[in-house]
């Protein structure tokens, strides 16, 4: 290449003054990598514009000017710095910090909830059990129930409120055989606090009362019947209200149902 | 210092090296502004907005698609020629006069003899008119080679070569 006839040919005049397509400037910088008079032609040009221009008008600003602009660029060079002090490494640290922090968080909550819940599962399985066992006797309890109601050898025995206590009622329904009375006690109120009922079994002639017990879980049981052994000859059952614990024998002014065995 | 170098360093925002390049061109962009609005206040203004524009743009600049003095000599020239589209600027200013640049150095004979400005000045009026003329289009207003064929009705390969000796020319004149 003809490096004179090139720099001869006024390219790089224009080049300087920027009135060349891009593609020839792209040519002009590629040729000045190459040849360094053409760098060196380019430079001299350049410095001759440069003075011409800068003469075009008294300056004796000059450098006061730039700490004009200075301050003006005080914003941009924070955010440059800040920008070179931490690169992408730290920030891409951050980053991942905080996602690794977010995710311990959202683990040791969700292992939190997790445990709380199978707290709750423990106890909804316990209760269910509870239940079941709760049901599986109650019933077995009714199953009783029925086969003592359609015992034909099971006495039916209805016992009637006495004086005061004229308006309750129970019933008895006696097993001979197995010496047990189931009391049907529905009838009777809640017993009052530091009471219980007392029953008894009786017979008439002479009138001898026998105690077959109190009944100490009136309040918490839910159908009211309650199993009690009988060993005796009864004649008629009575139930009486009797300090806790009970009494040798039955307070009369307490007594609340009286029921005779009807002979058969 | 390398102007490459500085270059690069005014890339990644170094400001003492744009400090530097500051001190190198903004008399010259001052001088080309100046050319276009005729108000010494104004083209302060705007040549301090057009560094400040370089700074805020360093990263656009590529030494592949030109220098920096013509990169930074076309912000120059466009804020200046936005500035004189501008209402307000039109409204203050009711004819611009169309002379060229070496009127400009000619009123400054009086001022200070002492200025470099006006030693360049005195040679500079040796340039001839027709010198003047293709350097006010080619570097004051930034016409293309085509624009200023078409305006001096010459062909460009013409306008290349009066060009280059109009800048041989200066360039022994302004250089030593």
């Amino acid at each position: 290449m003809d490096i004179k006839a090139y720099i001869e040919s006024g390219i790089l005049e224009l080049y300087v003054a920027g009135a060349l397509s891009e593609k020839e400037n792209q040519e002009v910088y590629s040729l000045m990598q190459q040849y360094p008079e053409i760098e060196k032609e380019v430079i001299e040009i350049e410095a001759a514009i440069v003075r011409l221009t800068g003469s075009t008008i008294e300056s004796d600003l000059g450098i006061e000017s730039f700490e004009k602009i200075k301050n003006q660029l005080g914003h941009n060079k924070v955010i440059t710095i800040t920008k070179s002090k931490y690169n992408w490494i730290t920030y891409t640290g951050w980053a991942a910090s905080i996602v690794l922090g977010l995710g311990l968080l959202y683990t040791t909550n969700k292992n939190n909830q997790l445990q709380s819940d199978i707290q709750i599962s423990k106890t909804q399985q316990s209760l269910l059990e509870t239940q079941i066992e709760n049901s599986k006797s109650n019933l077995k309890e009714a199953n009783t129930l029925i086969s003592v109601l359609r015992d034909e050898n099971i006495l039916k025995i209805p016992l009637a409120g006495q004086g005061n206590f004229a308006n309750t009622f129970a019933k008895v329904y006696w097993d001979k055989k197995a010496q047990r009375i189931f009391l049907d006690a529905e009838g009777l109120p809640e017993p009052p606090q530091g009471k219980v009922y007392q029953v008894w079994s009786l017979t008439l002639n002479p009138l001898t009362p026998t105690s077959l017990g109190t009944i100490d879980n009136f309040n918490q049981d839910s159908n009211k019947i309650f199993e009690i052994t009988n060993p005796n000859n009864s004649e008629a059952f009575g139930i009486t209200l009797e300090p806790v614990g009970g009494s040798e024998t039955p307070t009369m002014n307490q007594l609340y149902t009286l029921g005779v065995i009807s002979a058969s | 210092m390398q102007l490459e170098t500085l270059v690069k360093q005014f890339k990644q925002k170094d400001e003492k090296a744009f400090e530097t390049l500051y001190d190198m061109y903004h008399e010259s962009m001052r001088g080309v502004i100046f050319n276009i609005v005729r108000d010494a206040d104004i083209a302060e203004e705007i040549m301090q907005d057009v560094f400040i524009k370089a700074w805020n743009n360093a990263s656009s600049y590529s030494s592949e698609k030109g220098r920096f003095f013509t990169w930074i000599l076309n912000i120059a020239r466009n804020a200046a020629i936005d500035k004189t589209r501008s209402k307000a600027f039109k409204n203050s200013k009711q004819n611009l006069d169309s002379n060229f640049f070496v009127d400009i150095l000619e009123t400054k004979d009086s001022l200070d003899e002492t200025t470099n400005s006006i030693g360049i000045a005195k040679f500079v009026k040796q340039l001839s008119k027709k010198c003047i003329e293709i350097i006010e289009l080619l570097y004051f207003k930034g016409y293309t080679q085509s624009e200023a064929s078409e305006s001096l009705e010459m062909p460009i390969g013409t306008i290349k070569t009066r060009n280059r000796n109009c800048i041989k020319n200066l360039r022994s004149l302004v250089l030593e």
